[in-house]
């Protein structure tokens, strides 16, 4: 087998079948390097801030206090709610629309022709720059924010899922056909789960668009949530409050991208190739 | 006399493009018999796959017409099972499960679905591996389930498209025989294409040569050797003879024809019962 030499150092399971069962094979060892390299981080962190002696750079420990104070009398929890409550408005419906437009674009050619060159259009421009406008039509309330986060999940989505239907094997196609499948099986049997690896790749990025443009919604105007604590913060120059920020947008962007890598990994297992 | 299983009648297939013209298919006809093994060899661009997927219903002819015990081909159906050189099978699909899709647009019931499907598996030798997903499977697996799902939504007919042909040469002529054995056992008319000249002759009871440009069918050679074959009758005279005799047809079809009528040849011509 081909692999042979490119993972001879892993795997008791390499015996059985090569390519077989539980999805992705995990080297070993990596777990140990991911700790290292995040002592190391913070162990520079401290030392840069210690030798800066600049008090608007605050150290792990300092902002380890700040996150506890924050923690502790609740605002971090309730701004943390705030955002996550926009992601997650924002994310669903823009993914929940993604999908279905998608899958119509990819399959009739009239959908594609009427929305494709929307989409286009649209992707280039960023969610942000629909800010000042959107802020002027729904005003800087939870419609407002919900809607460009939908705006920035579903372009990122709908794409993704287009190409995934394109890209599903004509020969798969066939095969279902002279299997006797109309249009509705080959859709729902051989379209859907063929498109399901891309359409996990869309959403990935969704979210990853999603919590990028939730921030910035939050930095202009909001009054509640991480951005919104982050800028209020900022003007005091409790910089330790920021980077608790910081870190909290990345630990649950961070979570929720391995929700989603889970998802995946079980139902896509099916996959040939994956590394 | 009873109906033939194919009927290709003056079939031809024109594409049409920006840079002009292209004849796939130029009014070929070919009569297959009930129950017959028919193979089709020829240079790539002859039009074999073509004429197999006119006969499937995946393609349709741009002039003449084909039918299917007696009935126009009018789209795919399950009446004729097709096999691809690419297995085609669902991957996130188990092996049972590929075997069952065909039954399940049937309707049958689950019961009687796993049922088939496991006889048709242990029919191909796949009978543990009904659980395993089509990456966990050898081509030759691969091949083989894709054969047993052809197989059990019981087509009278079934179209092999080069199916060994991205497998290496012992699985290759293991799987020959294999295919000849369920062949047997569940006798159809079948239709294969490939460009392996001893494979042709090995499987066939005729073997249709075709040639390019356009596409056409420059002889039919039947092979007179008995039913059930072996490494005895593959390693014949009479074999040869008839191997050397295709290759000729495959490879030297610019030859002079006194060439060929020099042969003693049966060559059938096409179109020949009207």
């Amino acid at each position: 087998m081909a692999d042979v030499g490119v993972h001879a150092r892993s795997t008791p399971a390499h015996g059985v079948a090569p390519e077989a069962a539980d999805g992705p094979k995990r080297e070993p060892g990596m777990l140990g390097l991911y700790l290292t390299t995040l002592a190391l981080g913070l162990g520079l962190w401290a030392f840069a801030a210690a030798r800066s002696g600049n008090s608007l750079l605050p150290g792990p420990i300092q902002v380890a206090q700040a996150g506890w104070q924050l923690i502790a009398d609740g605002t971090l929890l309730e701004h943390t709610l705030a955002s996550l409550g926009r992601v997650v408005a924002g994310f669903l419906l823009g993914v929940g629309l993604a999908i279905p437009a998608g899958f119509l674009m990819g399959w009739y050619r009239l959908a594609r022709g009427l929305v494709e060159p929307w989409v286009q259009f649209l992707r280039t421009v960023p969610p942000l720059a629909l800010i000042p406008l959107v802020i002027v039509f729904l005003g800087i309330g939870e419609d407002a924010k919900i809607f460009v986060i939908f705006l920035a999940a579903f372009l990122a989505c709908v794409l993704a899922t287009f190409q995934g239907v394109r890209n599903v094997d004509n020969t798969l196609i066939n095969a279902a056909r002279v299997l006797g499948a109309g249009d509705f099986t080959i859709f729902s049997r051989v379209v859907v789960p063929a498109s399901t690896p891309f359409i996990f790749v869309g959403m990935r990025v969704a979210l990853g668009s999603a919590w990028a443009t939730l921030v910035a919604s939050e930095l202009i105007a909001a009054p509640t949530g991480l951005g919104r604590m982050m800028q209020m913060s900022a003007q005091f120059l409790y910089t330790d409050r920021i980077i608790v920020g910081i870190i909290t947008i990345g630990a649950l962007g961070f979570a929720m991208d391995r929700l989603l890598l889970m998802a995946e990994r079980r139902l896509t297992a099916w996959q040939e190739v994956r590394s | 006399m009873m109906q033939p299983a194919i009927q290709v009648r003056e079939a031809s297939k024109i594409y049409q493009s920006a840079r002009g013209r292209t004849v796939s298919l130029d009014r070929v006809s070919l009569d297959v018999a009930q129950g017959e093994f028919i193979t089709l060899v020829g240079p790539s661009g002859c039009g074999k796959s073509t004429l197999l997927n006119l006969v499937g219903g995946l393609l349709m002819p741009t002039a003449g017409e084909v039918l299917v015990d007696g009935r126009p081909v009018t789209g795919p159906g399950p009446d004729r099972g097709v096999i691809f050189q690419q297995y085609a099978l669902f991957p996130w699909l188990t092996a049972q499960q590929n075997v069952e899709f065909g039954l399940r647009l049937q309707g049958l019931g689950r019961r009687e679905r796993a049922e088939r499907a496991r006889h048709y598996l242990r029919l191909v030798g796949l009978q543990d591996f009904g659980q395993a997903l089509p990456r966990e499977l050898s081509g030759g697996m691969k091949q083989r389930c894709a054969i047993a799902r052809a197989y059990a939504v019981n087509p009278s007919l079934l179209l092999m498209d080069e199916p060994f042909g991205a497998l290496d040469a012992l699985t290759r002529v293991q799987m020959q025989d294999e295919l000849l054995a369920t062949w047997q056992q569940e006798r159809k008319t079948v239709m294969f294409i490939t460009h392996d000249v001893d494979e042709a002759v090995y499987l066939a009871g005729r073997v249709v040569v075709m040639s390019p440009r356009p596409g056409r069918i420059s002889e039919i050679i039947d092979v007179p050797l008995p039913y059930p074959r072996n490494d005895e009758i593959r390693l014949s005279a009479e074999f040869a003879r008839i191997r050397a005799q295709v290759w000729r047809g495959v490879h030297h079809r610019d030859e002079s024809p006194a060439v060929l009528a020099a042969q003693p040849l049966q060559t059938v011509s096409t179109g020949d019962n009207r």
